[in-house]
């Protein structure tokens, strides 16, 4: 594999002309605007491919891309995982004369102490929504999801990605991750089979999109993804489960072999400038990770419910497992889309 | 052009001393871009998996016991048969024989329509049959959705003239499935049905209602038998692409079950990153098809010794 | 006369096939027009959405993978028509020979591999022999699967061709260069055309094989709209979509038509 990705490299690095960024990032995560004019202040052309989760991000890159791309958004466990993959290239805080703006809670994570490959992108947290009109009562619990009330069966979109639907499951039932409990695992399989008969379908780029046409009353859903629906005229609401509820953050990463090295330096330390991190924030409807954002932001996004969880809520982090418990989740998963 | 062999040389042999430098090319590109790809996933598939992605070169038969055998979550029960992927195997079978059977019910009468018309007009009633073909199937696709989804134009006129009270849930279902699986395909039945039966000689149907038979008994004992490779050929152009169909599994049906499309699109694209076990997946498929269509050539050798 | 072909029913049926074939086309053409920015509300008719297919955020991005497709659908096209045609001359015209078989099962492989089947095993190649993906890959795939539907209508071409013409000229020692030149190729003519529109519309219309081997910043106009539709159906798509099922009649009009006309003719 190691041949092949060094293969991969010596073909693709001619090809590419000075001046240009690829820039590997989630759907819908970046304003247009502030993409030109980074394009506007550097003159460097920049390209944007899209993926809608981390593994798949991170199955793109093995299956050939690396080499290809300078920077990708992995979320917090997946810049573990790629770092310990050998995927990310290290720079230091001098490269990026914005450094100095990371805020200092997001300084020193667990996933890359010291902030040596990756900077903050945006954070937030991953629930669920509810249509409103379609149903009143509480939703103050995950069993809105898992266990859904009659009103709203049926009618339920949960994301299609397995880090979150197994994580946000065993938060409901209050496992822990990554367990090889073999009691734990077939209580979450079982309660997961029995929930999958009540949704309506898997969607991770659709989960907006649904709850805004109708197609779905509930959905499993980021919380700016959810305040982007109640901004296009749904009335939904989000809500911070009594259970818990993933927090996350997604970081922009230097990639191993990066042809446009320099380039991606500058984009990231753009991104680092409060301005235009609030941009992102202002756009992506999530929180930045960087200090000084607050002039710029708008008032409906720093005063959105969605980013301003009730005090006593308690958000998880998405775990990265070993290979071995992780051969466990696979197979919940799969025994879950079967 | 009375031609040897099935596929039409005809007694002509200009190009005879030309044949392997014409062919070079053909050979050429389809053994090293498709053939030579193919068997290299046959080895794939019996490589050990790198954990996320990737394989690691040391030959096993990881996938294909993965695939058949099961020694529960944890590894440590006795082995047992897999259901899990025979299922999702039965469930693509499955699906894909309700769309052609829909495809068959359809597309036979109307082959037999167009079949039936004067000379002249038969080719404008193919053409229309054969565009929406030609039109982007992922286009095609999401048509469809659009068309039935809840707020879609379907479920609002028959709520206008009072048919439903409340919208039919098809988006998301099995039945979305079938249907745009039956959209994606249903010319290429109507196509080689037509074909048989403008061949077919009407004067056997005109001696059969002298003989006093039914229209549907002459349907029955006179037309079909004559017309079966048609409806044959249909059916297995229409089953086998169905079989390892992604877009409508994934569009229409929610993404909600895996179909052998979609497995095998995870192992690659997806959060397990299992090449070997794509791969294998991959080899099954297309031994199921192969064999579908090996059985097809010797029924159809056997037909034309008759 | 009559009696024994009519079944009463059977027109019926055709009209339910055609409104299944036509409906959604027909209902994503007709909102193509709608005015309002919601899918579902009807906003008077406009051009808006075509305008904004051309000026609107996406644009660059759309652009950009129509370039892609469609100068991936012209080379793809024009080297598998070549190929075929040089492969239906030895299949038709070359009598009988060893590997007969072999070559004609060869040709219609893509036609018979389930496409997922392709798109994985051709991942697969070019990830192992280290070929980055991106233009070269995609466009390499497309002339594989291209092959057989450039053949088709050549071979069926061909086969209508009496030998004679030829061996007329021959008799009036025209090489064989020269008969190939001056006689059959012309004759061939609109079996190479539709056979070059038909595969330059398969190679426009492919997603599955293109979203597997596509490399970074790589889109063709189907993965670029896959991308935007799995996010919801917004108007723009529906614009779009409508002038690639416009390009893609056309197309297979002229197909219809350029083989129709050649089939009066000799």
């Amino acid at each position: 594999m190691k041949k092949l990705l060094l293969g991969t490299c010596l073909l693709a690095s001619p090809a590419f002309a000075e001046g240009e960024l690829k820039v590997y990032h989630w759907f819908e995560y970046i304003p247009e605007e502030l993409v030109q004019k980074f394009e506007a202040e550097t003159g460097i052309d920049v390209t944007i491919d899209t993926y809608d989760s981390n593994e798949a991000m991170l199955a793109a890159l093995k299956a050939g891309k690396m080499g290809q791309y300078d920077v990708a958004v992995p979320g917090d466990y997946m810049v573990k995982i790629m770092g310990d993959e050998g995927l990310l290239d290290n720079f230091a805080p001098e490269d990026l004369p914005n450094f100095g703006n990371i805020a200092p809670q997001w300084l020193d994570v667990p996933f890359d102490p010291g902030r040596h490959s990756s900077i903050p992108y945006q954070w937030g947290s991953t629930a669920f929504s509810v249509n409103r009109d379609v149903y009143k009562d509480d939703i103050g619990s995950l069993g809105i999801i898992f266990n859904p009330p009659a009103e709203l069966q049926g009618k339920i979109n949960v994301l299609d990605s397995q880090g979150e639907v197994l994580t946000l499951g065993s938060i409901y039932l209050g496992i822990p991750q990554c367990t090889q409990d073999r009691e734990q695992l077939k209580a979450l399989n079982e309660m997961l089979v029995n929930a999958k008969t009540h949704w309506a379908s898997f969607g991770s780029d659709t989960a907006k999109d649904v709850l805004v046409s109708g197609d779905a009353a509930a959905g499993m859903i980021y919380n700016g993804f959810s305040s982007k629906a109640r901004a296009e005229g749904a009335n939904v609401e989000y809500a911070f489960p009594k259970e818990g509820y993933v927090v996350w953050m997604d970081n922009v990463v230097l990639l191993k072999d990066a042809p446009n090295r320099d380039n991606a330096l500058k984009f990231m330390n753009f991104l680092l400038d409060p301005e235009n991190a609030a941009a992102v924030t202002n756009y992506a409807a999530y929180s930045a990770g960087v200090t000084g954002v607050e002039p710029f932001l708008d008032d409906e996004i720093r005063n959105s419910p969605e980013n301003n969880p009730p005090a006593d809520q308690k958000g998880f982090f998405i775990e990265a497992c070993d290979e071995e418990t992780q051969k466990l989740y696979d197979a919940v998963w799969t025994n879950l889309k079967k | 052009m009375a031609g040897p062999g099935p596929s039409g040389a005809s007694g002509d042999a200009t190009y005879a001393g030309l044949v392997r430098p014409l062919l070079l090319p053909t050979w050429a590109v389809v053994g090293i871009l498709m053939v030579l790809p193919v068997c290299l996933m046959a080895v794939y598939s019996f490589l050990t998996k790198e954990f996320r992605g990737g394989v690691i070169w040391d030959f096993t038969l990881a996938a294909y016991d993965q695939f058949f055998i099961t020694r529960g979550l944890f590894g440590d029960e006795p082995a047992r048969i897999e259901w899990t992927y025979i299922g999702i195997f039965w469930r693509s079978i499955w699906q894909a024989g309700l769309a052609t059977l829909l495809c068959l019910f359809i597309g036979f009468p109307t082959a037999w329509f167009i079949a039936t018309r004067p000379a002249r007009s038969r080719g404008v009633w193919l053409f229309l049959i054969t565009i929406p073909y030609w039109v982007n199937l992922l286009i095609r696709t999401v048509s469809l959705k659009f068309l039935i989804r809840e707020t879609g134009p379907l479920n609002e006129s028959l709520m206008a003239i009072g048919l439903i009270d409340t919208p039919l849930p098809l988006v998301n279902t099995n039945l979305a499935v079938q249907l745009g699986l039956f959209y994606s395909y249903l010319p290429f039945m109507v196509l080689p049905i037509y074909a048989a039966v403008e061949r077919y000689n009407f004067a056997l149907s005109e001696a059969a209602a002298d003989l006093y038979a039914s229209r549907l008994a002459t349907l029955r004992e006179v037309v079909l038998p004559v017309v079966k490779p048609g409806i044959v050929a249909g059916c297995i152009l229409v089953f086998v692409p169905s079989l390892g169909a992604f877009l409508a599994p994934d569009l229409l049906g929610g993404a909600k079950t895996f179909m052998l499309g979609s497995l095998i699109d995870e192992q690659f694209k997806g959060s397990q990153g299992n090449w070997p076990f794509g791969a294998a997946v991959a080899m099954i498929l297309m031994t199921l098809v192969m064999t579908v269509l090996i059985l097809y050539a010797r029924a159809q050798a056997r037909g034309a010794r008759r | 006369m009559k009696g024994v072909r009519h079944y009463p029913g059977f027109l019926a049926m055709t009209i339910i096939c055609l409104v299944v074939l036509y409906a959604p086309l027909a209902v994503v053409a007709v909102y193509s027009f709608n005015g309002s920015t919601s899918i579902t509300q009807w906003g008077g008719v406009s051009l808006r959405w075509y305008g904004d297919v051309f000026t609107g955020p996406e644009a660059g991005r759309f652009g950009q993978a129509a370039w892609n497709s469609l100068t991936i659908a012209l080379i793809a096209s024009t080297a598998a028509t070549a190929i075929a045609t040089a492969a239906a001359l030895a299949m038709i015209r070359g009598g009988v020979f060893r590997g007969r078989q072999a070559s004609f099962a060869l040709i219609n492989l893509p036609l018979m591999v389930p496409e997922i089947v392709i798109a994985v095993s051709t991942l697969i190649f070019f990830s192992t022999i280290g070929l980055t993906t991106g233009y070269l890959t995609i466009l390499l795939a497309h002339l594989t699967f291209c092959i057989p539907f450039a053949y088709l209508p050549i071979a069926a071409r061909l086969e209508g061709i009496e030998g004679h013409y030829e061996q007329a000229a021959r008799d009036l020692y025209a090489t064989r260069a020269q008969a190939f030149r001056l006689i059959l190729l012309p004759l061939m003519m609109p079996g190479i055309v539709s056979g070059w529109l038909l595969a330059f519309i398969i190679s426009l219309d492919d997603f599955i094989i293109t979203n597997f081997v596509k490399g970074a910043g790589m889109e063709t106009l189907p993965t670029a709209i896959f991308g935007s539709v799995k996010q919801g159906i917004k108007p723009n798509i529906m614009a779009i979509s409508t002038l690639m099922l416009g390009v893609s009649v056309l197309f297979v009009t002229a197909a219809y038509l350029i083989n129709r006309k050649g089939q009066k003719t000799p």
